[in-house]
């Protein structure tokens, strides 16, 4: 949602905000439509078969932003800088050629609507798979909302990309997160009984934790053993 | 079509599709074992250690 916003913000600067934040606005609708589609055809489908397909698809979707978080935490890959992405997708929109459709800067919408969707689409991923396994969507709906209205209110107030922002911190819990509950379910999913049910989830979690620790510190050692 | 399957899953697989490869084979491997009597739940998230561990090495030497 960060990425989305510097994405948004750069456009209203440099294209006018009207364009880009109609860019925004269809892109959220967008989403919404979907989420509204595939939330209901989730509920049909059987709990067991459910928690198998989501808790697999969770788990590699999470280890993707756990690998990464742990690859920039320990130093291996280059952390986000949304100043450089700011500055980078305002000097790419200056240099862009003026068109305009129904009353908007093409440019401007277009950019903001494909960041926005693109980046919304892994809010959407997390909405309708925790909300379907939890039998509740609109709760999940409502979460991610929050997420959004916070989000929005920090860049109002700092008018301009949110870099201090600990954007690695929170890819990492969101890894982690994302690992646990893929983990737990798509063992559930498998025919798997936890010892203690929904109890064992913290132990899950926790070994999540231990282990991604555990890794950016190995990490950080080859990475002082190879300088 | 083709641009829309190769978008959903770099979205989801992303760069390393051993992961993907690696996950499926554990929650399979993790089936077969529940299906018998012996405690299957330490599988999962030890294979998840291992993939991980396994696809981190591949980028860090």
């Amino acid at each position: 949602m960060v990425e989305a916003l510097t994405i948004v913000l750069a456009m209203g600067v440099t294209r006018g905000w009207r364009s880009a934040l109609t860019g925004a606005v269809v892109a959220v609708l967008a989403l919404a439509v979907i989420v509204g589609v595939l939330g209901p055809a989730l509920t049909v489908i059987p709990i067991e078969v459910l928690r198998l397909v989501v808790g697999a698809l969770l788990l590699v979707f999470g280890l993707q932003w756990l690998r990464k978080a742990i690859l920039r935490a320990s130093g291996w890959r280059a952390l986000r800088d949304e100043d450089s992405v700011f500055a980078r997708e305002r000097a790419a929109a200056e240099g862009a050629a003026r068109e305009q459709h129904i009353g908007l800067d093409w440019y401007g919408f277009t950019v903001a609507f494909k960041g926005v969707l693109l980046e919304g689409l892994e809010v959407a991923f997390i909405v309708l798979t925790f909300g379907s396994t939890q039998g509740s969507i609109p709760l999940a709906i409502a979460g991610a909302a929050a997420a959004v209205v916070v989000v929005v209110i920090a860049g109002i107030a700092v008018r301009g990309p949110l870099s201090r922002v600990p954007e690695n911190t929170l890819a990492f819990a969101v890894g982690i997160m994302l690992t646990t509950f893929g983990t737990f379910w798509g063992a559930e999913g498998a025919g798997v009984d936890w010892p203690g049910d929904d109890a064992f989830l913290p132990v899950v979690l926790a070994f999540v934790i231990a282990i991604s620790l555990a890794y950016v510190a190995a990490l950080r050692r080859r990475k002082v053993a190879f300088a | 079509m083709r641009r829309f399957g190769h978008f959903w899953w770099d979205f989801v697989v992303g760069d390393d599709w051993r992961v993907a490869v690696g996950i499926v084979v554990a929650i399979g491997l993790t089936a077969l074992l529940a299906a018998t009597s012996a405690p299957a739940w330490w599988v999962l998230p030890l294979a998840v250690a291992a993939v991980l561990w396994l696809s981190l090495r591949r980028v860090a030497g």
